[in-house]
């Protein structure tokens, strides 16, 4: 029936419509737009459109702006294996060892205290990594330590940590949903089969999780690698990041088509890096099954 | 696994530690935010209203965000419909490009999207944060309603049509009841989502800040912190309930379509 197959394409292809223009229009345009700046240059306000490869010359040469990508990479890095190492056993407790009907109160009493105020917190890890702060008051207070710890504000670390309490959920979900996933007949087959428990989880379910571990990975240090306000609060001079100096180029020296360039340069580098991770996961998933 | 349950108390109260930090500054006596904490007071709620640039902030944020829950719901319906009922060219390839801006940094969407005006030389305002937040907020609706437009029996709206109604009375009468707790969620969602942002509206808002935006702007000044806590505390009281109520909306939207709850919201 060629009609009715017709019909049903042009129904899908007209109800698709509005949400792929509007994406198109603020997304795929702005996209464009950006790299076409990036081979623009700028002379207090007005723009020249010749094209060059200035910005990227700039960009190479310029030492601060390679240590700022390298701190983004590094810092997102450490974000991720930290959000994905501290998620995994939530995730694992909450679809293993908690009640069928009570996992879903599990899930919303994890994703609730990211849903408010996302400055607000930020500044909130501020009051508690503090030189003053909670922390350190209530470590002095039970005497574990002698005088205020420093090396967690105002630096990577501090990042580190704010971020990593910023994306648990985001690493939390997509390993939760992996391992619900798992046919729990499978480790009892395991177990039947005289593996011990921690062999069971090392063999079967650690395996069948890895979809959801890559997911987790990627989404957590894509956006990361972005981000503006935990470095700027709370990161001092040594934590800044490339987005900072995004903002800087844009709204502070005027010179757009650098934040463009470098807009450009941390998307290429986080795809790259992401398409490398995927790329040796597939790998190493076809080497153990083969 | 004692242990595990040890962990997941602890991992608990690492996730709501800033949580329960904010009421505590927020009706403590004092200007600075450190312990010991000095007293009771309620002088920081009451300062929320003597504060005119806040209150406006307040009404920019929520006008942005009702907005923008509308606009991405309804996006949001049309992609989760098409993706869920029709087959079409390209669809996955379209379908992953509209969920892009999840994954996206939002520097880069603010940045691409502030080069555009610029550009053109269209001046920023309340409707360019609103196109901003629109597309960040867009992917999260698809997500809810997904779920909500999957989980519905096929049959039920080809029984419509034997009975004789039309495509659209389906649609109304049928498919938009059964899924409407999805629509309420995403509606709930997006507007959180929206009033929330931070960074889309710091680059695209023109001479009216939004609340994130004032905000930034008063953590510069110590004196000042107090009042954000404690207004803090009230936006914290209020996402929670229009989560619980979400929640509600998407439970028994899975109830109504005869599914079983999955959890979450993504």
């Amino acid at each position: 029936m060629p009609t009715f197959r017709n019909s049903e394409t042009a129904r899908g292809l007209t109800l698709i419509a509005p949400p792929a223009l509007f994406a198109l229009f603020l997304l795929a345009v702005p996209l464009a737009a950006i790299f076409a700046f990036s081979f623009w240059s700028q002379d207090f306000l007005t723009i020249d459109h010749t094209p060059t490869l200035k910005n990227y010359r700039e960009a190479f040469s310029e030492p601060l702006y390679g240590q700022l990508m390298l701190r983004s990479v590094l810092i997102a890095g450490s974000v991720t294996l930290a959000t994905v190492v501290l998620a995994y056993p939530i995730a694992y407790f909450v679809s293993f060892h908690v009640a069928a009907n009570r996992k879903s109160l599990w899930i919303f009493l994890i994703t609730i205290p990211f849903w408010t105020s996302y400055l607000i917190r930020v500044f909130l890890w501020k009051v508690i990594l503090g030189y003053n702060g909670v922390l350190n008051t209530s470590l002095l207070g039970i005497g574990v330590i002698d005088e205020p710890l420093t090396f967690i504000l105002y630096n990577a670390n501090a990042v580190v940590i704010t971020l990593a309490h910023a994306f648990a959920p985001f690493a939390i979900l997509p390993i939760f949903v992996s391992l619900e996933k798992i046919d729990r007949s499978l480790l009892e087959a395991a177990q039947d089969l005289g593996e011990n428990r921690i062999m069971a989880f090392l063999r079967v379910t650690l395996p069948l999780s890895v979809p959801g571990v890559v997911a987790a990975v990627l989404i957590v240090f894509i956006p990361t690698i972005g981000d503006y306000v935990t470095p700027r609060l709370v990161g001092g001079p040594d934590g800044l990041m490339i987005a900072n100096m995004i903002q800087t180029q844009f709204l502070r020296l005027n010179n757009a088509p650098m934040g463009a360039t470098l807009a450009v340069l941390a998307m290429a580098i986080v795809t790259v890096i992401s398409l490398i991770f995927v790329f040796l996961n597939r790998r190493w998933l076809r080497g153990r099954k083969a | 696994m004692t242990w595990l349950r040890g962990y997941a108390a602890l991992y608990l109260l690492f996730l709501y530690a800033p949580i329960i930090l904010l009421p505590m500054f927020a009706f403590n006596d004092s200007t600075i935010i450190a312990f010991p904490l000095s007293g009771f007071t309620t002088q920081w709620f009451a300062e929320i209203p003597n504060t005119p640039a806040l209150v406006k902030s307040v009404q920019t944020s929520v006008f942005i965000a009702v907005i923008t829950a509308l606009l991405s719901t309804t996006l949001g319906i049309c992609a989760a419909r098409a993706g869920a009922k029709y087959r079409f060219p390209f669809k996955a390839p379209i379908l992953g490009f509209i969920m892009l801006p999840l994954v996206l940094p939002e520097i880069i969407v603010a940045v691409s999207i502030l080069v555009v005006l610029l550009a053109l030389g269209l001046p920023l305002g309340l409707w360019t944060v609103v196109l901003g937040h629109t597309l960040i907020c867009t992917p999260f609706c698809i997500a809810i309603l997904n779920s909500a437009f999957s989980n519905l029996d096929p049959s039920l709206e080809e029984a419509s049509f034997d009975l004789g109604e039309s495509r659209w009375s389906t649609f109304r009468l049928i498919t938009l009841p059964l899924v409407m707790p999805g629509i309420i969620s995403a509606l709930l969602i997006s507007f959180t989502i929206s009033l929330d942002e931070f960074i889309i509206a710091f680059f695209l808002t023109g001479t009216e800040p939004t609340l994130p935006v004032y905000l930034w702007g008063q953590l510069r000044f110590p004196q000042k912190i107090p009042v954000v806590m404690a207004l803090g505390t009230i936006l914290v009281a209020l996402s929670v309930v229009l989560l619980i109520i979400a929640e509600i909306a998407r439970r028994r939207g899975i109830a109504r379509t005869g599914g079983k709850d999955t959890g979450g919201f993504l």
